[in-house]
């Protein structure tokens, strides 16, 4: 891990809009996140924890650009960041194949040649660890976890450096969530990577990330390494937190 | 997956094929000219001639309906073509980017939908006058708001779900997301509402003719020969039965067909 940025988010303050009615008004703001400011370092696992409607996912949506900060800064070193979601039932599109899904972000691309495409979707699958014979399948006919590990190979396909992870294990079961932890750990060997881990599962989050940040209420309360603050939680509510999940 | 018989869509099929075949077959052989007088065998009664029996000109009235039905299915499947692309670009642009676009066209929509559809396709007719492509016009026109509400409804539901989300992060063009991620998922709503949609034309075709502004001499349809059919109702029922018969079967066997196709969207869901 060396001390390289991926991701500066700068004293970041914002929210969302109710949609405005028969197009008066702006519509009601609400928000959520106050004066986060945070950085993942180049090969790290950044965990963030918090209890739900803290505003983690805003905060994901927000670094992929899909939200806009009424304040602040959100600065990437690297580009085309990409997420994978905690359903893997809503995450991949039920009309098409595995194959179809993995060529898409290449066609998109459109610097490769159809066997290229070809090559590539078949080299991310096999480190994913699925067979070819899931190539040929819709989502509907795979398990929970195939569908997280297709959901995995289709973000990382055009080989970002950086992985926004809201959640994605929170919806399998014990077993399948290791094997995908393990999983994600081997890709970031592999791949170079480094994630910002969103989950409110204390266990996952130890077992995985090499920092935390611990956020309440929008705004982050407390930050460290995972010893730092596992073993000797600065705040109440950390403390509090890491209670709940013994 | 378990694949159960799906009894409406068979029988919708199995009618809608026959009626099809049929037309299609009319098309190129009628057992009689259509159009060929014979004063010595007017109002002939339903018979091994002939199947519809005769008109007051001795015409054969199975090879008019034979002709008739071709000419209304192929009004009524233009207007359904004109209605649901139109209607579905509408729909997709209002339903996937919001906002404005939407306010402004989806209140345009609720004007033309406030005007009963025959009295919108009337106004139309009025302007550019009678004849086959004019009703196709005008038909369309006024099919396009109910496949545009359909569609926005679909498409504005899919906006934010995670595959789309990842889509967009991908870098993929709004129109890419409309036609290649997103359209292939709202078929389950489209087609139902393309089979109402035809059923629909079929019957405003028939009462446009009916009432004098739909197709003109020497085109005919099966709705402009129920109205022909109405003035020699007590010498020869048989031409009113069997004309209306034609266009209930038609309307019956596609509605089937949309209530078999909703049924399996239900199951799927």
């Amino acid at each position: 891990m060396s001390k390289e940025p991926v991701l500066e988010v700068r004293h970041v303050t914002g929210g969302y809009r109710t949609p405005s009615v028969m197009g008066r008004g702006r519509g009601v703001y609400h928000e959520v996140l106050h004066d986060v400011d945070f950085t993942v370092f180049h090969g790290e696992i950044l965990g963030l924890v918090g209890e739900s409607g803290t505003g983690k996912s805003t905060l994901a949506r927000m670094i992929l650009g899909l939200v806009k900060p009424e304040q602040g800064e959100i600065v990437h070193h690297t580009p085309r960041p990409q997420i994978i979601f905690q359903d893997p039932y809503s995450s991949l599109n039920p009309a098409y194949t595995v194959e179809w899904t993995l060529e898409e972000p290449l066609r998109i691309y459109g610097k490769y040649d159809a066997a290229e495409r070809k090559r590539r979707v078949r080299e991310m699958l096999a480190r994913v660890e699925l067979p070819e014979e899931c190539l040929k399948a819709k989502p509907d006919e795979l398990s929970g976890g195939q569908r997280q590990r297709v959901s995995i190979a289709a973000a990382l396909i055009r080989r970002p450096r950086f992985l926004i992870a809201d959640e994605p294990v929170s919806a399998l079961d014990v077993t399948i969530q290791a094997q995908i932890l393990k999983l994600m750990r081997s890709l970031r060997e592999e791949l170079d990577l480094s994630y910002l881990f969103i989950s409110h599962d204390l266990n996952v989050v130890y077992q995985l990330c090499d920092r935390v940040l611990v956020m309440k209420a929008g705004r982050i309360v407390e930050q460290g390494t995972i010893q730092e603050v596992f073993d000797h939680p600065q705040q109440e509510y950390t403390r509090r937190l890491l209670a709940a999940a013994e | 997956m378990k694949k159960r018989i799906n009894g409406y869509l068979l029988a919708g099929l199995i009618i809608t094929g026959i009626l099809l075949l049929m037309t299609l077959v009319g098309v190129f052989y009628t057992p009689c000219d259509p159009n060929a007088m014979s004063m010595g065998e007017k109002f002939l009664s339903p018979r091994a001639a002939h199947l519809f029996g005769t008109d007051n000109f001795g015409r054969d009235i199975f090879s008019r309906v034979l002709k008739g039905s071709g000419t209304t299915l192929a009004i009524a499947l233009a207007t359904v073509a004109i209605g649901a692309v139109a209607g579905t670009l509408v729909g997709a642009a209002t339903g996937y980017f919001g906002g404005i676009v939407d306010d402004t066209l989806m209140r345009l929509n609720d004007a033309l939908t406030a005007f009963p559809s025959i009295l919108l396709a009337l106004l139309v007719i009025s302007i550019v006058g009678p004849g086959k492509y004019n009703v196709v016009l005008a038909l369309g026109i006024v099919f396009i708001p109910s496949f545009a509400r359909v569609t926005r409804t679909a498409f504005a539901g899919l906006r934010d779900v995670n595959y789309i989300t990842s889509a967009r992060l991908m870098g993929a063009s709004h129109f890419r997301i409309m036609a290649a991620h997103m359209l292939p998922n709202t078929l389950r709503v489209l087609l139902p509402a393309i089979t109402i949609g035809f059923n629909n034309a079929v019957l405003a075709e028939a009462s446009m003719s009916f009432l004098g502004i739909g197709v003109t001499p020497p085109d005919a349809s099966l709705g402009y020969m129920l109205s022909e059919a109405q003035g020699m109702f007590s010498r020869a029922p048989w031409y009113a039965l069997c004309t209306g018969g034609v266009i209930a079967l038609l309307v019956f066997g596609a509605g089937l067909i949309g209530e078999g196709l909703q049924k399996i969207d239900r199951e799927v869901a």
